[in-house]
Order: C-alpha cells, then sequence, then structure tokens
C-alpha cells in the first residue's frame, strides 16, 4: 500500500516541479498592500566611531518615510542580538558577550555594519536616499587576522575584551578531565615519532542561491507581527525576537519561512536586518520589506572557518598513535554571532579523535575579535575544521614514516566491537565500520592501479596525486542536557505533529524546515511506509509558526535524526490510537491487532480493517468507545535525542597538476560513507554531491580575503570563486550502514559529510602529486598562484 | 539601477546623431557589460541607444585579404561561422572561450573591443592580429585601438562598426583563466605573417600589450624553442589576489609557448 514509495526508494522529489518550473514562493515573491522598502546604510570602515548620523538631505529625497538609526531602536527598548551559547573560559570566566545593537549606536566593527536604515515607497528611493545619509565616522584602527589581533599593540576592538580575545578555552570533558593535558604532554614524552603543522583553515562565504531577505508586516489594529524571512528555523527567530529582541509574547508573532533557496547555516540567525524591518514595520505600522543584492550577502551573511592550528600527532614505535595536540586560534569577526563561540569550541573539539583510538588529547582554542563579517556555522561547522587538522597530521605522519596512508589509518581504526565507543574528546561514537568504508572506497578508486594511472599522466606532463580522509561527525543535535551542560542557551528537541484527515490522507507538520533537502519528499516516505498509505496522500509541511506546535529548525545534519524520529514517534501515537479505534471496530482486544501495510488485523484472522476506514470513524464516531477515547486523529510527539548521531566515511581523490600553470585539475573522487540507514538514496546522494562540491571549493577555490585592516577584497562573484559543474569530476559515491542505535530509525545524517571530508581528501592529494617537487605544505585553497608558488619555493630551497 | 531613456536606433547615422546629441547617452549593444554596471550604478547614463535593430552592424564577409566582422555580431556568431573556422580558426576559437553560452549569445565583438576590459580575450586577437577599427568616421589601426584600461582611441560620438581582420599564415591563442571570472587572468595570441610575428598579451597588464622580444624570437623561427630563455618582464604587471605581477610574468612565458604550439598544430 505504501506503494513503491517507502523508505529505502529513490523517490522523485515531490517540491522539485514547483522549484524547476518556477513556481516556488520565495520571501520575495511576497509583496503586501501599501509594501515599503528597506535600504541598509552600512559602515564602509572595518572600524570607526559612529558620532552622529544626519538623515536631514535623505529625509527630502522623494518617496522617503523613514531614516531609522540606532539610536531609536535603542529608544523603542529594542535588545541587542543575542548570542546562543556561551563558553567558559579555562581559568572559568565567561566568553565576552559585547552587546550587538542590529543598528550601531556608538561604534561600527566591520565593513557592512549596519547603521541606519532609510524606508521609502520604492527600493530604488531607498537606496537612493540612502547614499544621502550623512554619517560622522571617526575611523579607528583595525585588524582582520586572528593572530594579528592578539598581538601586543594590536588594536582593541571591545573594551571588555582585552587583547582582543573574547575566550581562552580548553577542552576538558569529563572522560579525561583534569588530566588530559597532563595525559597527553606525556604521551609526546615517549612518543617514537611526532608530526606537527601549522594549518590555515580559509574563511569562506556561505553563498546560498537565495540572498536572504526579509518582509515584516505589523498589524496595528491587532497587535499583531508577521515575518516572511529566510530562515532555517522560524521558530527559532520567533523565539529570540519574542525573548530578546522586540520581546513581544509570542502569540503576537508569526514567523514564516516559505520556499527558501539554500542556507548551509547561513540562514540559522536572527540578523541584524530581519530585526530591523521587524522593529520598523511595527514603529511605522507599514510592511517592510528588505532583500539583499549579493554584495550584501558577501558582507552581511555570517562568515565562516578561518582558523589557525597548530596540530601535532604522537606515535608509538608500532605507528599507534598516542597522543594528539591542537591549538587553534579562532577568528570570530567584529561581534559574536549567535552560535560564533560554539563553532570553533564544543562543535570542534570533540571531533578531534576522529576514527582513530589516540588515548590523549589536549585542546586549546583561543576565540578572537576581529574587524571582519561575524563567523558562524556553515556546513560542517567545527566539523570540517577537526577534520582537517586530524586528516592532515595523519597523512603526515604516513608520509614521514613512509607508510600508505590508508595502512597507517587502519591500524589506528577504532574496531567495529569497540561500539558504543566513548572517545577521550567527550563523545559516545554509536557505530562505525570504518575498514569496510576504507575497504569499499579502495576498490572504486582502483587503488592498487594508482601507479599506472600516474605513470600515464606523467606521459601527459601532468603530475598525479592521490588523497585520503577519514571523516566522523556528529550530527543530530543535540541531546539538550548534554548540550545545556556546554553552554547551549536553547533546547535542541525537535517537534511533528501528525494529523491525519477523515478520508485517510495526512498532514505532517514538521518543525524541521526544507530548503533544499528534500523533506517534503523523505518524511513523506516514512509516513507512507510507517502507516501504508500512498505516498501521494502524504503532505509536508514546514516553515510556519502559524501552523507547527514548535520546533528547533534544521542545521547540522540534524533533520532526519531527529525532526524524523520526532515524526516516528508521533506515528508511533497514532498507530496506536488507530489499534485502539479498530479493536473496537472489529471487537477485539487491542493487543491482538497488529498493524501491517495500512491495515489493522485480528492477529491469525482474516478480519481487518483499513488505517482509512479507522480515520474516519475517528472523525465521524459513530460507532466508537467515546467513554475511553477522543475522537479525531491526530498526535504532536516532541523528541530530545540521547545522543548525537556519527556518520563517518572514507574519501579518495586523485588530481592532475599542472606544473607550469599550478593549476590543480580534480580526476577522480570517491566517496565512501556511512549515514545508517537511508530513506531516499537519490536524495542522501544529491547531499553528498553538494557536500563535496562545497568542500572542494574550500580546498581549491573559495577564498574570503580581507585587508590587513579589514576591507573585504573577495566582495563578488569577480574574486570570490565558487565551484562550476566543470571544476568537478564524476563523484562515485557510495555507502554502507551501521544503523546508529540511538534512533529508531537507524539514521544518522548526511547534510555535512562531504563538505567535512573532501578538503582534506583533496589537499592531501595536492601534497602527494607536488612532494616530488620537494612541497611539504601548502594552504588552502590551492589556487593555481598558490600551487606555483610552492613549488617555485621548494624549487629555490625555500 | 537609475531610470533612463532607452532608445532603440534605426541606422549607424541614426545612432550616431543621437549619441552626439546628449551629453549622457550610451551605446548598448549586448549589454553583458553595461547592464551589470548599471545595476551596480557604475555608469548611470540618461540614454542607452540600442544597436539592436541595425542590419549593416550585423554579420560575417570573407574575402582573400580578410574577414570583415560586423560590431554586433555576438560571440557565438562568430565562433560557429564555418568559414572564420576555415580561414582564421584563432578567431572563433577566441570567441568560444569567452564566457559561457548566455554571454556569447549576447556579447558582441564592439562591444568587447569597445569596451577594452584588460582581461578581456578579444583585444587580444584584434592586437595579435593587427586588426583595423572600423568606426562611423575612420578606420583605426589595433595598435592605436586600445589606449589604456577600459580605454580607446574612440572619440566622443563615434561608434565601432565593423572589425577588418587580415588572415595569418597560422595563429593560435591560449588563455589560463582567472578561476572566479575566467576572464583571462592571462591571454597571449601568437600569429605568423609573412611580414612577422605579432605576439599580444591580455589579463597581464592595465590593457592589452604586444611583446617584442618573443616576437623578433618568433619572426626568426616559429618554433617554442625559439623563446627559450625568453621571460616577460613583471614591470607593471597587475597584481591582485589571483596572481600576483610574478606570476603573471610567468603565465605570459607559459601561453605564449602554448600559443606558438597551437599555432603549429
Ligand atoms: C558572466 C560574464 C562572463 C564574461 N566572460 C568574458 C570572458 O571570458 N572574456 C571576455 O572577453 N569577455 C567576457 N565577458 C564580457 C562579454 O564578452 C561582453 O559581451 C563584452 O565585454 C561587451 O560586449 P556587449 O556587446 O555585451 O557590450 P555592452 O555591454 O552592450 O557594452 C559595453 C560597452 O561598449 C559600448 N559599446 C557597445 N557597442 C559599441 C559599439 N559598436 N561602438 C562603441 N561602443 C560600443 C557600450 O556603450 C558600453 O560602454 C563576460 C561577461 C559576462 C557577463
Amino acid at each position: 500500500m505504501s506503494g513503491e514509495m517507502g523508505i529505502g526508494v529513490s523517490a522523485p522529489r515531490t517540491e522539485d516541479r514547483r522549484f524547476i518550473t518556477g513556481r516556488g514562493r520565495y520571501v520575495d515573491d511576497i509583496n503586501l498592500r501599501s509594501q515599503q522598502y528597506a535600504w541598509f546604510v552600512r559602515s564602509p570602515h572595518p572600524h570607526a566611531e559612529v558620532r552622529g548620523v544626519d538623515a536631514a538631505d535623505a529625509l527630502k529625497m522623494p518617496g522617503v518615510t523613514a531614516v531609522l538609526t540606532g539610536a531609536d531602536m535603542q529608544a523603542d527598548g529594542v535588545g541587542p542580538l543575542p548570542v546562543a551559547w556561551g563558553i567558559t573560559s579555562r581559568d572559568g570566566s565567561p566568553a565576552h558577550e559585547p552587546e550587538f545593537p542590529g543598528l550601531a549606536t556608538d561604534r561600527v566593527r566591520y565593513v557592512g555594519n549596519p547603521v541606519a536604515v532609510v524606508v521609502a515607497e520604492s527600493r530604488s528611493q531607498a537606496r537612493d536616499a540612502a547614499e544621502m545619509v550623512n554619517v560622522d565616522y571617526g575611523e579607528l584602527e583595525s585588524v582582520a587576522s586572528a593572530t594579528a589581533a592578539l598581538e601586543e599593540g594590536a588594536p582593541q576592538i571591545h573594551e571588555g575584551a582585552p587583547g582582543n580575545l573574547c575566550f581562552d578555552w580548553e577542552w576538558l570533558p569529563a572522560a579525561m578531565a583534569p588530566d588530559a593535558r597532563a595525559n597527553t604532554d606525556k604521551a609526546f614524552k615517549e612518543a617514537a615519532h611526532v608530526v606537527s603543522l601549522e594549518l590555515v583553515n580559509n574563511r569562506l562565504v556561505p553563498n546560498a542561491m537565495e540572498p536572504r531577505a526579509s518582509l515584516a508586516d505589523f498589524n496595528t489594529a491587532t497587535g499583531q507581527l508577521t515575518l516572511y524571512t529566510t530562515s532555517q528555523n522560524p521558530h527559532v527567530n520567533r523565539l529570540l525576537l519574542c525573548t530578546a529582541t522586540l520581546k513581544m509574547p509570542e502569540h503576537k508573532v508569526r514567523v514564516v519561512a516559505p520556499d527558501v533557496g539554500g542556507g548551509f547555516g547561513s540562514k540559522i540567525y536572527h540578523y541584524a536586518e530581519e530585526l530591523t524591518v521587524c522593529w520598523a514595520s511595527r514603529r511605522l505600522g507599514v510592511p517592510v520589506k528588505w532583500t539583499a543584492e549579493r554584495s550584501e550577502s558577501f558582507l552581511g551573511d555570517a562568515q565562516a572557518r578561518d582558523h589557525v592550528t597548530r596540530v601535532e600527532l604522537a606515535l608509538d614505535a608500532e605507528a599507534r598513535f598516542t597522543g594528539l595536540r591542537v591549538d587553534t586560534v579562532a577568528n570570530l569577526g567584529g561581534w559574536l554571532s549567535a552560535f560564533g563561540p560554539a563553532i570553533p569550541t564544543v562543535f570542534y573539539a570533540p571531533l578531534l579523535a576522529g576514527v582513530y583510538r589516540t588515548p590523549n588529547i589536549y585542546v586549546t582554542v583561543k576565540g578572537v575579535f576581529t574587524n571582519t563579517t561575524p563567523t558562524d556555522a556553515y556546513r560542517g561547522a567545527g566539523r570540517p575544521e577537526a577534520c582537517y587538522a586530524v586528516e592532515r597530521a595523519v597523512d603526515e605522519a604516513a608520509v614521514q614514516l613512509n607508510m600508505d596512508p590508508a595502512e597507517l589509518r587502519r591500524l589506528n581504526f577504532i574496531q567495529p566491537d569497540e561500539f558504543p565507543y566513548q572517545s577521550p574528546v567527550g563523545q559516545l561514537y554509536d557505530s562505525g565500520d570504518f575498514e569496510g568504508c576504507l575497504d569499499l572506497a579502495r576498490k572504486l578508486n582502483a587503488y592498487d592501479e594508482f601507479s599506472e594511472r600516474r605513470r600515464q599522466s606523467e606521459v601527459r606532463g601532468k603530475l598525479r596525486g592521490r588523497g585520503m580522509c577519514f571523516y566522523i561527525e556528529a550530527c543530530g543535535a543535540a541531546p539538550s542536557q548534554a548540550a545545556g551542560q556546554l553552554g547551549a542557551r536553547a533546547g535542541l528537541y525537535e517537534v511533528a505533529t501528525v494529523r491525519v484527515h477523515p478520508t485517510g490522507s495526512v498532514q505532517v507538520l514538521t518543525g524541521s524546515h526544507s530548503h533544499g533537502q528534500g523533506h517534503e519528499t523523505t518524511f513523506a516516505q516514512i509516513v507512507a511506509e510507517r502507516l501504508g498509505i500512498d505516498f501521494g496522500n502524504v503532505e509536508v509541511v514546514h516553515g510556519d509558526t502559524g501552523e507547527i506546535p514548535f520546533g528547533m529548525g534544521t542545521f547540522g545534519s540534524r533533520s532526519l535524526a531527529v525532526g524524523g524520529t520526532a515524526l516516528y514517534k508521533a506515528i508511533d501515537k497514532v498507530e496506536e490510537k488507530g489499534r485502539k479505534i479498530a479493536a473496537h471496530l472489529l471487537e477485539a482486544e487491542a493487543d491482538d491487532i497488529e498493524f501491517t501495510e495500512g491495515e489493522y488485523r485480528v492477529a491469525g484472522t482474516d478480519r481487518a480493517v483499513s488505517f482509512g476506514d479507522v480515520a474516519l470513524a475517528a472523525y465521524v464516531p459513530h460507532n466508537y468507545p467515546l467513554q475511553e477515547l477522543e475522537p479525531g486523529l491526530e498526535e504532536t510527539a516532541f523528541f530530545d535525542p540521547e545522543n548525537f548521531t556519527f556518520p563517518s566515511g572514507c574519501y579518495i581523490c586523485e588530481v592532475e597538476v599542472d606544473r607550469q600553470t599550478g593549476q590543480v585539475d580534480l580526476r577522480d573522487f570517491v566517496a565512501a560513507d556511512d549515514f545508517g540507514n537511508i530513506i531516499n538514496p537519490m536524495v542522501v546522494e544529491g547531499q553528498v554531491h553538494g557536500g563535496l562540491a562545497q568542500g572542494i571549493g574550500q580546498a581549491l577555490l573559495e577564498h574570503c580575503l580581507y585587508t590587513p585592516e579589514g576591507q573585504l577584497l573577495s566582495g563578488s562573484y569577480m574574486d570570490y570563486c565558487m565551484p562550476r559543474a566543470d571544476d568537478l569530476p564524476n563523484f562515485v559515491v557510495a555507502t554502507r550502514c551501521t544503523p546508529t542505535p540511538f534512533n529508531p530509525l537507524g539514521v544518522k545524517g548526511c547534510g555535512e559529510a562531504g563538505a567535512i571530508g573532501a578538503p582534506p581528501a583533496v589537499i592531501n592529494a595536492v601534497l602527494d602529486a607536488l612532494r616530488p617537487l620537494g612541497v611539504r605544505q601548502i594552504d588552502m585553497p590551492a589556487t593555481p598562484q598558490a600551487v606555483w608558488q610552492a613549488i617555485e619555493a621548494a624549487r629555490s630551497g625555500g | 539601477m537609475r531610470e533612463f531613456n532607452y532608445y532603440r536606433a534605426g541606422s549607424v547615422r541614426d545612432a550616431a546623431k543621437r549619441l552626439s546629441a546628449s551629453g549622457n547617452a550610451m551605446l548598448l549593444a549586448g549589454g553583458m557589460t553595461l547592464l551589470p554596471a548599471l545595476k551596480m550604478r557604475l555608469n548611470e547614463p540618461g540614454e542607452l541607444i540600442d544597436l539592436a535593430d541595425i542590419g549593416e552592424l550585423k554579420g560575417i564577409k570573407l574575402n582573400r585579404k580578410g574577414a570583415q566582422v560586423g560590431a554586433t555580431t555576438t560571440h557565438a556568431e562568430v565562433a560557429e561561422n564555418v568559414e572564420l573556422r576555415a580561414a582564421i580558426p584563432v578567431l572563433p576559437h577566441a570567441a568560444e572561450s569567452i564566457g559561457d553560452p548566455q554571454v556569447r549569445n549576447r556579447g558582441t565583438l564592439g562591444g568587447s573591443l569597445a569596451n577594452n576590459d584588460p582581461a578581456a580575450d578579444y583585444p587580444a586577437v584584434a592586437l595579435g592580429l593587427g586588426a583595423t577599427i572600423i568606426t562611423n568616421k575612420r578606420k583605426i589601426s589595433a595598435d592605436d585601438f586600445f589606449t589604456g584600461m577600459f580605454e580607446t582611441a574612440l572619440g566622443r560620438g563615434e561608434m565601432v562598426t565593423q572589425v577588418l581582420f587580415p588572415i595569418p599564415q597560422r595563429a593560435g591563442y591560449a588563455i589560463f583563466p582567472n578561476p572566479a571570472t575566467r576572464y583571462a587572468l592571462v591571454g597571449v595570441c601568437v600569429a605568423q605573417f609573412k611580414t612577422g610575428v605579432r605576439v599580444a598579451v591580455t589579463g597581464a597588464g592595465a590593457s592589452v600589450y604586444r611583446l617584442e622580444d618573443f616576437e623578433d624570437a618568433l619572426t626568426d623561427e616559429f618554433s617554442e624553442v625559439a623563446l627559450d630563455g625568453l621571460t616577460a618582464s613583471a614591470a607593471s604587471l597587475n597584481d591582485d589576489m589571483h596572481a600576483g605581477a610574478d606570476y603573471r610574468a610567468h603565465l605570459v612565458g607559459v601561453m605564449a609557448r602554448r600559443a606558438v604550439a597551437m599555432a603549429l598544430e
């Protein structure tokens, strides 16, 4: 009855018809009567005092309704943009959390920092007028790099953060504390080999296809605010609007995230622009819309990565890993974005064990303010940085010990019988088969025939290299209690309602928002499978706080593991209630009734009633146990996971380098992933492809670059290089499955894997290709110029 | 984008008259450069004069001496032209390497030359082949046409109408693309004529330029080996996040050799 579209089937994506025929409805497609347009006046300076904002000339421009400033916002009692995660330094002091006003009041701390907003009848009128707003800036010394910001005499960005240090953190999870440091130092003292690397994890700009947009509509008669916004988690935006910034009661605020064209983390947050249009609409009594231009996205969307890391790996004489020391400087930007302090700490350090049995690990992280756009989560969020550090170090160890990198990894793998495995950095790994993934990847790569391929490349004048990476990541954020202990200021459960209509069709209301991932398809497959109804009879609704009870949204590859499980649990309840109704209809005991393929049946008999008939009985309760049961068939479940889930996988890629130009061409890419059980293989494959493209982008192409003072150099696609189809090889992807025991679906999550595993695989391959020329180290992105310079430096003995 | 007047010219004379009459009118050809510039408010013309309806600006004519290509001929039309492919293959080859299909279906030869983007492809081929740019007022040799970054010899009220490309004995154009824009980080056009060899470089400097020592060496002997020991100077070359001057100079040498190899194929 679930037809062809149950669990495990590559059902075509329901949502694609509307996306590819132009029938999607994005925020900018929504237009309201009397709507006005906002244009932001942004700081052109990385660091300056704002001495005054003179709007007199702007207010005289045609169509202008208002010019509003930070002072106006403050006067209206609007709160600062909240930080959602508190981090504690190793000396026990809390991280410095400066108040981040939606519009600057006295100082701007990065180029693009919003200072004022112009509201006008048309977008171009607002823009024209914004050019006439005179801001009196007092320019201050500024600094863009985190390491430079830590130096003595560096410009001071926040008074409460001497030396620009937001926090100085060490990771002492219960399993290792308090001896992590001493034990790790001891491991290094006793080591037979020590590998040490200095790595830069380059800063990235997220670049969702749809720029951010917000349309706020405050109804002066009812006091109701409706916000249409490009969000991955509309309930979270509402929560923050209500508790932190506008401070309105939840029942007066509805947040709608309609079709959203990609997020990758950048659309998690309650941004200044979103807050400002809500406040402006309330103040002016008209709907106010803002749609970012791409140049604004480059300045205003939270950026990502930007670590400088020293990683050291200790090995014993048998090449077993005995210790890992990691010291990272993380660039947080000019202010703290919502999860800014959490990403380089609690989303990073707990993954530094990788897939290995390294017993002693000690991690320190300095979070640093700089005059750049704030950083936060972006596809992978902390885990790509962790994976990069570990997997670069492991490859370097293989080189130094003259071992096959696959064999060195195999030697150190956590074994299948060790799960659940307590890692020294505080994670309880659920399941995995690392050797199985490695063997699968090796097979797909034709690992043993590499030397022949290398020879053929040489014939064509190219240097061929192969690189490998083994990643593990934590998905399914998060067990709320554990997260709370680590500083989270919200719960991280998920919510689903299953509404069975009288005719037996089903509506799912989920707090997991879909902005490209395909929830409308995969969640429907779960319902079809479980209730034995036709896939086409299931509708998945998401993205509207007015319709959906609650939810924490989509990030950290959590939708299926947490949102899917909430759905699963709600279906359990529906099934259970249906069983009681069926028992009544069949005049049997509920315990004797089994539910399979859409039918309740008295076990061992042919007496059965269909799910549809049960639904009808629930809504037309003429023959119904009204004394025991309420009519209707609708159930809600909140699910708070007991643990994260841990996808893992092995990536192998091969590159060819043109030694004359430094051009790197990716020739082959093999991905062998373990995502646990899979609902829709095609959707998973798509997620892997997208993640790989972004990971390869980071490794070879994408470079968010500032001048030392903080002017963004790569502020458009003329300089910021996104991966294009012809930059990528045909991916060979395959999966192995070790289901997680931590949720009933056995699913782990697949959204970020590619972006986590690809960068080290690619860079390891580039280094493998260049090693014959004496090149030992290269940072991302390995652009043609960077590769050429590395070759030249090696040639001249540098 | 600010408001502007839109005018569709019926003839070259009409367009030129309109252009001279107004202080801040601009010609619109494919719009691939001009429209983004308007959106970013880098240009704020009061009027756009669209050349799309002017038949005399379109088309490709070939005779023994060379090819005459109309100013509004699109990159795609040049890339696909069978006669050009046979007579001057370097020209369709270069046109084919410009942008993407959308850009090639809209962008025009005249627009590209008049714009003289320092990283554009056509200027290198025009200079390398020693083309003659015909305007509504005069003929200008390529050597005199490209005067600086985004600057040409075109005067007020003057527009490109046709371009004459002489037929070389052989020629090649090799480009190393800017990873982000795919314009030329460095592109080198090498063309051999009975009278000598011309080598033109785009992407590396403020504007397209000729490499005389390379030309001399190749005039003596048209082969890659002839360039042995020759390096391009990095002085006054462009320096940006994708390529410093030294890397660009190095690429000029590599692309020149590849262009020669291509010409010899
Ligand atoms: C995404 C993208 C990628 C691109 N990649 C490349 C590339 O790889 N290589 C490359 O070389 N170019 C590239 N281009 C530029 C493209 O080739 C443009 O077509 C060209 O630069 C301008 O031609 P146009 O016909 O579009 O001119 P328009 O944009 O219409 O005009 C450009 C300028 O020339 C003037 N003009 C137009 N026609 C005439 C005329 N007949 N006489 C005098 N002035 C005139 C206009 O007034 C304007 O100032 C790219 C463009 C885009 C959008």
